[in-house]
Order: structure tokens, then C-alpha cells, then sequence
């Protein structure tokens, strides 16, 4: 498993430069902000429905602070993982180092497999840290953990099409900023194109529905695992992948 | 050890490399000579798997540079051409980044790690990052890279590029060093280092192996003939002439007029040497002699006459002036 040095190679550079740092720090500010103001809104809420007992019935501190927070998040990932993914090949098409790179004895998928893992760890490390919101809400009162768990396990998903796409993107460029803004822009693009759905007729309705990113998060984030939605990931992932060995292949042969 | 046949690179619609056939036995050390954009740096990258020719095979150690790719690259040790490093690791945390990359055991791949830093002069740096060294350390840094692994082949894209003088006569003493047990393939735009380092050259032109051999061979093909310069002052009569019945001479080719004197090259035969009748005839006819030598057949007017095709034999390009001139 020649992949191993890679994953350290860019776990290294990612903590070796402020990258890793900076991204983390803004994220958890913004998040942390998403998550104080609504769980302010949700506390005011639960207050008024004390004293208006007919008022918010339903009131649940799962489907009412951590639903929103875990669609917010993702929103906010929107942003942040391409600069997390913009780098890893990008950068070293840039510098040259892939030329040393592709001469090692790694095949290129160990490269890929260490790079991409080093991403989605970062990421995991990124996530590991928001599980403060839940364990502070769980502080104050019960909470079910099911549909949290699988909250978490859809914006791990969502967060791995986001990365494999940045990855994809990387390996097509060797201009960094433009790694980053096409990724941006092609989730951007997945993320907006299921509201075309409203008005789409026919066959393209569910078509532009299923394609939507967004949309395949809303299940797990009430505690639903549907295949439906585990296949479009896994399946987004897989084909990103894919791609990048092949632009990495056909690098050899363009020279 | 390397054996390139009818190897042909095409980016598109230009041809970098035609027709390359060229090998390297064993234990040799091959210099790779060429202007810029002969195809040197296109050569390598084949014989280093990061690229696929557009025709003809290379194999290293047996094994075919495409479809034997992962076999080839566990057997070369490569140094790119500006040697490419990431700037933000440190010398040691990068070679040993590499050494894991290339399979050498963890038992011993702190000593191998500090071996070649040790080779290539750069262990008071192992700490510094590499983004802040100088381009002198940043090479020997690629070079150590290239060195771990204890590989059988070792490609080596302009090794000495960026050193001050005598880190050049230390990395080129390190090579040197390979010779027997390593076959190194380096290419480089300065002539005397391949007179100093390599056992054989091979010279690269519009990408086309122009000519190849040992610089002895490469020396005699391109000047058959002896060539030595002569200047002399205070003739009255036709120098030329007298100089051209002297038995032995090939040739007489004037030279331009200095100090007064009429210069001249004189072509002759190898196995005669000339000189001794040529003073007796100057100091019999009561000239002047002011100049007379053997003029260098050296590597470099090889190189120019192969690769310019023009013939510029009295005025040896200096070694510096060609540095100069990339």
C-alpha cells in the first residue's frame, strides 16, 4: 500500500502551511454562529409554547436546531472544500513536483487514493470538531442521537462528492484559483439545479431532482438512509474518481 | 542497461524527439548534450515513465518504460530538470517522504536518509524548509532525492545547474563515484563536464541523436586531420604556399592578420607530425615565428560542428561565453 506516504506527504503540508488552520477556523466560527442563532430562535420558541401550550406542538430540538444547522453546514462546505481540494494536484502540476511524483514506484491510483484520503481526513477532523453544537445542546436537554448520527453521516457523504469533484478539478489545472472557482462552480451548479425542478416538465423533472446535491442530505438529516441517496453519492464519488485517473493517464500521454 | 530504439515524441504538431535509438551499457555515465530544445529533457521523461512516447520502445534494466512502468521506476533515481521540490517540507522531512515512497524499509531508512544527505552535502540544511534554501542546496536536495533508494539508473536532468564552482566539483566527483555500480544518463549544456564526468556522449540536435560515442571517437570522426596554428611575421614571400609543399600538410586555411603577423591553419595528416618542418622552414627563410600550436580538437568543436553544422575550427568557443549565451 504505497498510498500511505502520500496521505502523510499532504496531511504534512496541509498542517505544515496555514491552510489546514484557517479553514478550520472559519468554518467552526461560521457554523458556531449558524448554530448560536438558532438555538437562541429554538430556545425562544420552546419558551412561548410553555406559556401557549396550543403553539409549537411538535417542538423538537433534533428537527428544529440540528436539521437547519446540518443544511446550513453544508452550505457553508459549498464554500470551503474547494479550497480544501484546489491545491493537491494542481499545485503540483504547477511546481513540478508531479513529474518526481509520477516517477516514484506508486501507481497513479495510490497517488489519488493518498491524496483524496488526506482530504476527506481533514475534512472528517473538520466535522470531529462541529460535534461541540450537538454535544452542547445535549447538555441542556435529551436529545435522540439516531437522526444525528445519520445527519452527520449524510454531510460526511455530501462532503465526499464535494471533495472527489475538487480532486477531479485539481487534476485538470494547474492554476490553483481556477481549481477552486471551477469547483465552487460546479457544486454551485449541482446544488441550484434541482430548483429548475419546479418548473421542469415531464421526464426532466425527477431527472434535475435527482441530481441535486442538496436534496439527497434532506432525508439523512431526519434520520432516513435510503438507498436512492447512498447510491447518488457513492455513485458521484466512484465517477469523480474514475475521471481524474483518467486526466492523470492522459497527462502522460499529452506530456 | 538503457536501450532506446526509434524512440519519437510528438506534442501535437511538433516533434520533439525523431528517430532517438541510442544504449547505455552497465556502469557507464552518459552525457546528454544538445542546445536548448534539442530534446534532452523529452528523452528523460520517457526513460523516466512520466511520459509515454508518440513511437518506438525504451527499456531500463530489461523492462519496457510503458508497459513495464512500475518495474522500471523501482530501478531510476530521477532528477528533473530546476529540481522540483515542495517548499514547504523540510530537507529531512521530504527525503524521507521519498525514501518511504520508494519501499526502502523503516528499519533502515532513517541511516539511508542521512547517508545521502551526507553524500550530497546537505545535512547542516536537513532542518531548514526547502522554500528557503538557496537554488545551490535545492539541487543537491533533488539530487539526494534521486540518490535514495540505492537505484540501478539514475536520470539526471542538468545536475550541476545552479551551484557555485566547487559545488560543482563535488557533485561532480559524487557522480563520478556512481560509475561501476550505477548507469547515470545526465544531460547538461556545460562541455567540460562531460569530458570530466561521463565515459561516453551522446549529442542531441532538432531532436535527432547527431552523434554518439567516447569523446576520443567523437573527436576523430569530426576532425580526421591534425590541425595546428600558425603565425608568423616579417614574410616577403607567399607562406601559404611554402607551408603547403611541406609533406605531411593537408591543407593551408588563412587566418585573420594579428600583430602584424599572417596567420594560418594548417591541416595535416595524423600520423605525421608537422611541427618540426614548419619551424625549420620559418627559421630557414628568416622569418619571424610568433605563434605555433596544435589548436584543441576538443568536444566543444565537435559539438559545434555537429550541431550547427557550420565550421568554425580556429575560434574554440569558451566553455564561459556558451554559459553565458543559455
Amino acid at each position: 500500500m504505497r498510498w500511505l506516504p502520500v496521505f502523510k506527504k499532504e496531511m504534512r503540508l496541509y498542517f505544515g502551511s496555514p491552510v489546514a488552520y484557517v479553514v478550520f477556523t472559519f468554518f467552526l466560527v461560521i457554523s458556531g454562529w449558524f448554530f448560536s442563532q438558532i438555538f437562541l430562535f429554538y430556545s425562544d420558541a420552546s419558551m412561548r409554547s410553555f406559556m401557549q401550550p396550543q403553539f409549537g406542538q411538535n417542538l423538537n430540538v433534533v428537527d428544529n436546531v440540528m436539521r437547519p444547522l446540518f443544511t446550513n453546514m453544508s452550505v457553508v462546505l459549498l464554500f470551503f472544500i474547494p479550497m480544501l481540494t484546489m491545491r493537491l494536484f494542481a499545485e503540483e502540476k504547477k511546481a513540478g513536483t508531479m513529474e518526481l511524483l509520477l516517477t516514484y514506484p506508486v501507481r497513479d491510483g495510490e497517488v489519488l487514493a493518498g491524496k483524496y484520503l488526506a482530504a476527506l481526513a481533514l475534512y472528517l477532523i473538520l466535522l470531529g470538531l462541529t460535534l461541540l453544537y450537538p454535544g452542547l445542546v445535549a447538555y441542556f436537554t435529551r436529545v435522540e442521537w439516531g437522526p444525528i448520527l445519520t445527519g452527520y453521516l449524510g454531510l460526511i457523504l455530501t462532503g465526499a462528492v464535494f471533495l472527489a469533484v475538487g480532486v477531479l478539478i485539481s487534476s485538470l489545472t494547474e492554476n490553483q484559483i481556477v481549481a477552486g472557482f471551477g469547483t465552487f462552480g460546479v457544486l454551485l451548479a449541482f446544488w441550484v439545479i434541482g430548483w429548475g425542478a419546479e418548473f421542469a416538465g415531464g421526464n426532466l423533472r425527477p431527472v434535475l431532482q435527482y441530481l441535486s446535491i442538496g436534496d439527497h442530505l434532506e432525508g439523512f438529516t431526519r434520520g432516513l438512509i435510503d438507498t436512492k441517496d447512498l447510491v447518488y453519492y457513492v455513485s458521484g464519488v466512484a465517477l469523480a474518481l474514475f475521471l481524474t485517473l483518467r486526466a492523470l493517464e492522459s497527462k502522460r500521454w499529452r506530456g | 542497461m538503457i536501450q532506446v530504439d526509434n524512440l519519437t515524441k510528438r506534442y501535437g504538431p511538433v516533434t520533439a524527439i525523431h528517430d532517438v535509438s541510442f544504449s547505455v551499457d552497465k556502469g557507464r555515465i552518459v552525457g546528454f548534450l544538445g542546445p536548448n530544445g534539442a530534446g534532452k529533457s523529452t528523452t528523460m521523461k520517457i526513460l523516466s515513465c512520466f511520459m509515454a512516447a508518440s513511437g518506438g520502445t525504451a527499456r531500463v534494466a530489461g523492462y519496457d518504460v510503458f508497459s513495464q512502468s512500475l518495474e522500471v521506476r523501482r530501478r531510476i533515481g530521477y532528477l528533473p530538470e530546476n529540481a522540483p521540490l515542495y517548499p514547504d517540507l523540510s530537507v529531512a522531512s521530504y527525503l524521507n517522504f521519498v525514501a518511504e515512497i520508494k519501499g526502502v524499509g523503516r528499519a533502515v531508512r532513517r541511516g539511508r536518509v542521512a547517508d545521502v544527505m551526507e553524500r550530497c552535502f546537505i545535512g547542516d540544511m536537513q532542518n531548514r524548509l526547502i522554500g528557503k534554501l538557496s537554488k545551490g542546496y535545492r539541487q543537491r536536495v533533488g539530487l539526494a532525492q534521486a540518490l535514495l533508494g540505492d537505484p540501478e539508473v539514475l536520470i539526471l536532468d542538468e545536475p550541476t545547474i545552479g551551484l557555485d564552482p566547487r559545488q560543482i566539483a563535488e557533485i561532480r566527483s559524487l557522480i563520478r563515484s556512481l560509475a561501476g555500480q550505477h548507469t547515470v544518463i545526465l544531460s547538461t549544456h556545460i562541455l567540460p563536464e562531460v569530458s570530466m564526468v561521463c565515459d561516453g556522449v551522446i549529442i542531441i540536435n532538432h531532436g535527432r541523436i547527431v552523434a554518439q560515442g567516447t569523446e576520443s571517437e567523437l573527436v576523430q570522426q569530426a576532425f580526421p586531420a591534425a590541425r595546428i596554428e600558425l603565425r608568423v611575421a616579417g614574410a616577403d614571400s607567399d607562406v601559404a604556399g611554402a607551408v603547403a609543399a611541406i609533406p605531411g600538410v593537408l591543407g593551408v586555411q588563412p587566418l585573420a592578420t594579428r600583430d602584424g603577423g599572417v596567420g594560418m591553419l594548417v591541416e595535416a595528416a595524423r600520423d605525421r607530425d608537422v611541427r618540426p618542418d614548419l619551424v625549420r622552414l620559418v627559421a630557414g627563410r628568416g622569418w619571424t615565428l610568433q605563434e605555433l600550436h596544435q589548436v584543441g580538437m576538443s568536444l566543444e568543436e565537435v559539438f559545434i560542428r555537429a550541431v550547427a553544422g557550420e565550421q568554425e575550427p580556429h575560434e574554440p568557443l569558451p566553455a564561459a561565453a556558451e554559459e553565458e549565451a543559455r
